[in-house]
């Protein structure tokens, strides 16, 4: 099954700079509907009202945090099963094992870069 | 001598030394010369050798918590609150905001290039895009960089806390200090010359920098 490269993406992150950086990395990749939330709240609201196909957040934000953002998720019935990736410089093993226990689908480590997202989204969403 | 002591020691007196001992971050000199003379006065005149040592022991003490207090205050914690630390938090706030704007400038003209990437011929286009998207990836470091700047500015305002605390604590001593010596601030103006260090600021913050007309304007006063 192919990535539909149409899908909205709805990326998270509380620094205007950083959305901007993965929206044109995503726009590189064929994403082109990509959404923005600067912290949790803002993006589980969006999450409510529209259909995205995947979120991608940062984990320091406030006042709701990515992995809060997360628990939400996994916690909605509709939204239990969307793709989620954390783009965060919480390096620590302890931030990894939190956000797999709480069912992320892939984790990167700021600063990343370009090969680095197409990998993980390829291991999220599949090849494209 | 502790036993002898206790025996001859009021239990009001007893009470009193126990409160304070509970407290010993906020007691204050003269509260304990005070408790001082009244253990004295229960010796009734009777000064054993052992009441002596006591009695030069507790005068030693007293002028130890004396002098380290002037010298606490001497050091003038005050001012780290009142002006160093809100100064530290404005210019590490100014580089988070002057490092975001220069970041966006940088990625406004590598959107601009990215376009024109389509319009030439692919061979170009690709190592165009190819460079584009090596900017964006090092422009990683405004976030890093912002992140690590709000955690010392968490840090910072612990100490503040924490210095406040101090102030608090010895809030007289500090304004017996600054009476005594009053500093350069309180001095009439025209004691006031800068000096050489003093001309050493580096950059100024937004709102305090001069603009370049003002500067003109200055200048051109001196004409």
């Amino acid at each position: 099954m192919s990535v539909d490269l149409n899908m909205q993406v709805l990326i998270v992150d509380d620094y205007k700079t950083m959305l901007r950086i993965i929206r044109n990395l995503l726009k590189q990749l064929g994403f082109n509907n990509v959404d923005e939330a600067t912290d949790g709240s803002m993006a589980l609201q969006k999450l409510r009202d529209k259909d995205y196909g995947m979120v991608i957040s940062d984990w320091n934000m406030e006042p709701m945090t990515g992995i809060q953002l997360l628990r939400e998720v996994r916690a909605d019935a509709r939204l239990k099963n969307l793709p989620f990736i954390m783009i965060t410089a919480e390096s620590k093993t302890e931030n990894v094992i939190a956000a797999k226990e709480a069912g992320v689908n892939n984790y990167i480590v700021k600063p990343f870069n370009a090969a680095t997202l197409k990998t993980k989204l390829t291991s999220v969403l599949g090849a494209f | 001598m502790g036993a002898g002591m206790t025996a001859t020691v009021p239990p009001e007196l007893v009470h009193r030394l126990t409160a304070l001992k509970g407290r010993m971050q906020t007691v204050s000199r003269d509260e304990i010369a005070e408790v001082v003379s009244s253990l004295l006065a229960t010796m009734e005149g009777d000064l054993s050798d052992d009441n002596l040592k006591l009695y030069a022991e507790l005068e030693s003490l007293a002028k130890y918590i004396t002098t380290a207090k002037t010298e606490i205050a001497a050091l003038r914690p005050d001012e780290i609150t009142a002006q160093h630390l809100p100064k530290a938090t404005d210019e590490l706030d100014a580089i988070v905001g002057a490092t975001e704007e220069a970041t966006n400038s940088i990625l406004g003209a590598m959107e601009s290039l990215e376009n024109l990437a389509g319009e030439l011929p692919p061979e170009f286009g690709e190592k165009v895009s190819d460079a584009v998207t090596q900017v964006y990836e090092a422009c990683n470091f405004q976030d890093i960089t912002g992140q690590r700047i709000t955690k010392v500015v968490r840090a910072l305002k612990h100490i503040e806390e924490k210095v406040d605390a101090l102030v608090a604590a010895f809030g007289d001593e500090i304004a017996k200090y600054k009476k005594a010596h009053p500093d350069a601030e309180e001095k009439p103006a025209e004691e006031q010359k800068p000096s050489d260090a003093d001309l050493l600021n580096g950059p100024q913050l937004p709102d305090d920098a001069s603009k370049q007309a003002e500067i003109d304007a200055l200048l051109a006063s001196f004409d």
